[in-house]
């Protein structure tokens, strides 16, 4: 581990949320390849909700230690993925949901994470149904997913462009945790 | 007429607009055959099952393929402001588009500016854009579900992802989200609250619920919440008002749910088959209340 990556992941929380900038992009898709870019290479950064005067609608920024604008730039750029424009943060950035709703139906599991419901099959581990949302790739990521064994079934990160769609990441990631780590 | 206006899961899909119909658990439209899952062929399926039984004239429609990226949602509302002032349509409904602030904006200009306005219903990204430009108010009937109450109940929140975790949807705190949500001006003239219970409120309050028969299994099921907003439009268009059609809607989904015998890996379509039988039981049920209240 270099030691600047040492330094990307061990900063302390409060320094990263002292001088803070958000980066913001074209759409919710570039925004997802740029966190995934971004975690890849270990940067420590988190996907909010945008301040008041930037929101257009289906929006996501991401929020970033400003102080590495510099490098976090470039790793963007290597990766493809610039940002329309970085802005530090002066209001508060809305949190998106983090709490789960696990239901269980017997057979079926659901997990509900914000407007997004998932369900799997737990013996067969197949995903069955995908529900709730309002995005246009919610039935997208329905017709790609569902059918599919939850292991192999591609991720709404890979294929979701929209807040509906990364909030089906977070139910699918917990469903993962909850069906698959042991 | 009723208007449905909304997307499919298909980017290779163009801009289509005409008259659907059904044929063999497909929506036919402009010689397309489009496949009912869930989304806005859900709810068109539904509206065309439920119209079939009251008699509607062919439900019309915009249709255009959108995985996410809201092009082909920017190319529908593009088209909607250029032509919606010359049309008369009297029931539009709007669903799963790109949620764009300044695009429903346009939009809705576009909709004052018809002669009769329509009735306006309004249900997924569309009511969320709805909601965040402010203009709920115009709107005749939002039909939310447990979540989306609680994301027009946060004066704050841009999107159900944002809601904030002490306004977060349990289901029993419906109705206090419900006067939450008029009390920020972000309802419709009607609401239709669907869920475990289903509720149907307007500005005065409460005025239904709704909760038999209650089938557990179709909370997972996808597109259960556009079935009941295409059964609704239905009956607005063939003449209900809004408060009724929102009741009526609520019965009939619940019926056809049961009747499809629904476990939590059933496909909408399985509910969609029951529309007609559920229906025609539901305002046969609604028309002998309506003959006895009147007899006595």
């Amino acid at each position: 581990m270099s030691f600047l990556t040492f330094l990307k992941k061990k900063r302390p929380l409060k320094d990263q949320q002292a001088d803070r900038g958000i980066l913001v992009f074209e759409n919710t898709s570039e925004v997802i390849r740029a966190e995934n870019a971004l975690k890849a290479e270990g940067w420590d950064v988190k996907v909010k909700g945008p301040p008041p005067e930037i929101r257009t609608g289906c929006d996501l920024v991401i929020e970033f230690p400003l102080i590495e604008e510099l490098n976090v730039l470039r790793a963007l750029e290597g990766a493809g993925v610039e940002p329309v424009k970085v802005v530090p943060v002066w209001s508060a950035l809305l949190e998106p949901v983090s709490l789960f709703h696990t239901k269980d139906f017997g057979e079926y599991l659901m997990i509900r994470a914000a407007n997004m419901k998932l369900t799997v099959d737990k013996k067969t581990m197949t995903i069955v149904n995908v529900s709730g949302g309002g995005c246009p790739d919610v039935p997208f990521l329905a017709q790609e997913m569902v059918g599919k064994p939850l292991s192999d079934a591609p991720s709404p990160r890979a294929i979701g462009h929209t807040l509906c769609g990364y909030a089906l990441q977070l139910a699918y990631e917990e469903m993962q945790r909850q069906c698959l780590s042991s | 007429m009723l208007v449905v206006v909304g997307t499919v899961p298909d980017e290779g899909i163009p801009l289509l607009e005409g008259q659907v119909h059904l044929e063999n658990d497909m929506l036919v439209l402009q010689g397309r055959r489009i496949p009912v899952n869930r989304g806005t062929p859900a709810l068109l399926a539904a509206a065309v099952a439920a119209g079939q039984i009251l008699g509607n004239a062919p439900t019309y429609t915009y249709l255009v393929g959108d995985i996410g990226t809201g092009k082909g949602s920017r190319r529908l509302y593009e088209h909607l402001v250029r032509h919606l002032p010359k049309k008369a349509f009297e029931v539009m409904t709007f669903h799963y588009l790109q949620p764009d602030v300044d695009w429903h904006n346009r939009v809705l200009f576009a909709l004052e500016e018809m002669k009769p306005r329509p009735v306006l219903i309004a249900d997924a990204g569309f009511m969320y854009a709805a909601k965040m430009s402010g203009q709920a108010g115009a709107y005749d009937l939002f039909t939310p579900d447990a979540g989306e109450i609680a994301f027009l109940a946060d004066e704050e929140a841009p999107h159900p992802f944002y809601t904030r975790g002490f306004i977060l949807h349990e289901e029993n705190r419906v109705p206090e989200l419900i006067t939450r949500a008029y009390e920020h001006n972000n309802a419709a003239r009607c609401l239709l609250v669907k869920g475990k219970r289903d509720y149907v409120a307007s500005r005065e309050g409460i005025l239904a619920t709704i909760d038999k028969p209650l089938v557990e299994a179709l909370e997972p099921v996808g597109g259960t919440g556009d079935t009941v907003t295409g059964i609704v439009s239905a009956l607005v268009a063939s003449g209900m008002s809004v408060e009724d059609a929102a009741l009526v809607a609520a019965k009939v989904n619940r019926l056809a749910g049961l009747y499809a015998n629904p476990t939590p890996a059933t496909q909408v379509i399985e509910l969609i088959k029951h529309i007609p039988r559920a229906t025609a039981e539901i305002l046969e049920e609604t028309l002998k209340k309506h003959l006895s209240r009147n007899a006595r």
